[in-house]
């Protein structure tokens, strides 16, 4: 198989669909560890992107880019995680909508 | 194929019941999509992709999933939210559809320049080959330095930031009660010293 005959159009289709259905994770999950997942598919979705646009025109931004996103990804999960702990030791449980203490 | 694959599991990923699969969902999903890094000639990020999102974050959901459930009930079942968000759902839907049209109806107009950058795409793994570890390194380490050095400084807080918020939340240093309680016995140690 000839992998580039591969329309960048497919990409940016895939990476797109990817991108709305970690959007419609976040929204309607009230779970915060699969609404901190959909987060990583949103981050997975940009991150094909990169890839993609740097085969495309042929350097190598895209792969340093990708990989500092990854980096924020995982700096992100771990405090995001931290926060979920530290509420669950607050409250006995873990809801979203209940979490409002800083609603204005 | 690959793709087929990352669609399926990222839809399990949001719809399974249990975190649990739908980590094992979201795991199958980066396994794809680090395959499909390798048909993009970008070896050295299919490898970080398996390393950190597959072997670091998800263990640490893992973890996560592991320390919650161990309570009764941790994630509380409410009412369905689905019914607030039909419609900024269906805009998102007809968004997202838009996009996907207008990149399919480009696709043409995107050809892919092979060969056309000094003809450096050959099979990864040679130093100077696009894609490589060593051009990406030497990428890193030269033109995108301030970058690199920052997503250090990232990290850094990242840490700090884990520490403070999930931490043990006890100092180190005796509580009040416990630290008068100690004074109050050596001063009554050193009266009975002094009889």
């Amino acid at each position: 198989m000839d992998l580039m005959s591969v329309p960048i159009g497919n990409y940016v289709a895939l990476s797109s669909v990817i991108f709305f259905i970690g959007v419609a994770g976040v929204l309607t999950r009230r779970n915060p560890l699969i609404m901190l997942m959909s987060i990583e598919l949103m981050f997975n979705a940009a991150n094909l992107l990169f890839m993609a646009f740097a085969r495309v025109w042929v350097h190598n931004a895209g792969h340093i880019f990708a990989f500092l996103v990854i980096t924020v990804a995982a700096a992100e999960a771990a405090i995001g995680l931290a926060i979920v702990v530290a509420v669950f030791r607050s409250a006995k449980h873990v809801d979203v909508d209940d979490v409002a203490l800083m609603k204005g | 194929m690959l793709a087929v694959v990352m669609l399926a599991s990222a839809i399990w990923c949001i719809t399974a019941t249990r975190p649990v699969y739908s980590v094992v969902a979201l795991l199958l999903h980066f396994a794809a999509l680090a395959a499909m890094y390798l048909t993009l000639n970008a070896e050295f990020l299919a490898v970080i992709q398996l390393i950190v999102y597959s072997g670091a974050i998800l263990i640490l959901f893992l973890f996560v999933i592991a320390l919650l459930s161990s309570g009764v009930a941790p994630f509380a079942v409410g009412p369905d939210r689905i019914p607030r968000i039909v419609y900024p759902a269906l805009a998102l839907v007809a968004i997202a559809l838009g996009f996907i049209t207008y990149a399919l109806s480009r696709t043409t107009a995107l050809a892919t320049p092979t060969g056309t950058a000094g003809g450096n795409l050959g099979p990864t793994g040679l130093a100077d080959v696009f894609g490589s570890v060593g051009d990406f390194g030497k990428a890193l380490f030269t033109s995108y330095l301030l970058p690199f050095e920052i997503t250090a400084l990232i990290l850094m807080v990242a840490v700090i930031g884990v520490i403070l918020l999930a931490g043990d939340q006890t100092p180190y240093v005796p509580s009040c009660k416990q630290a008068s309680e100690n004074r109050r016995d050596m001063r009554e140690a050193v009266l009975r010293g002094g009889d």
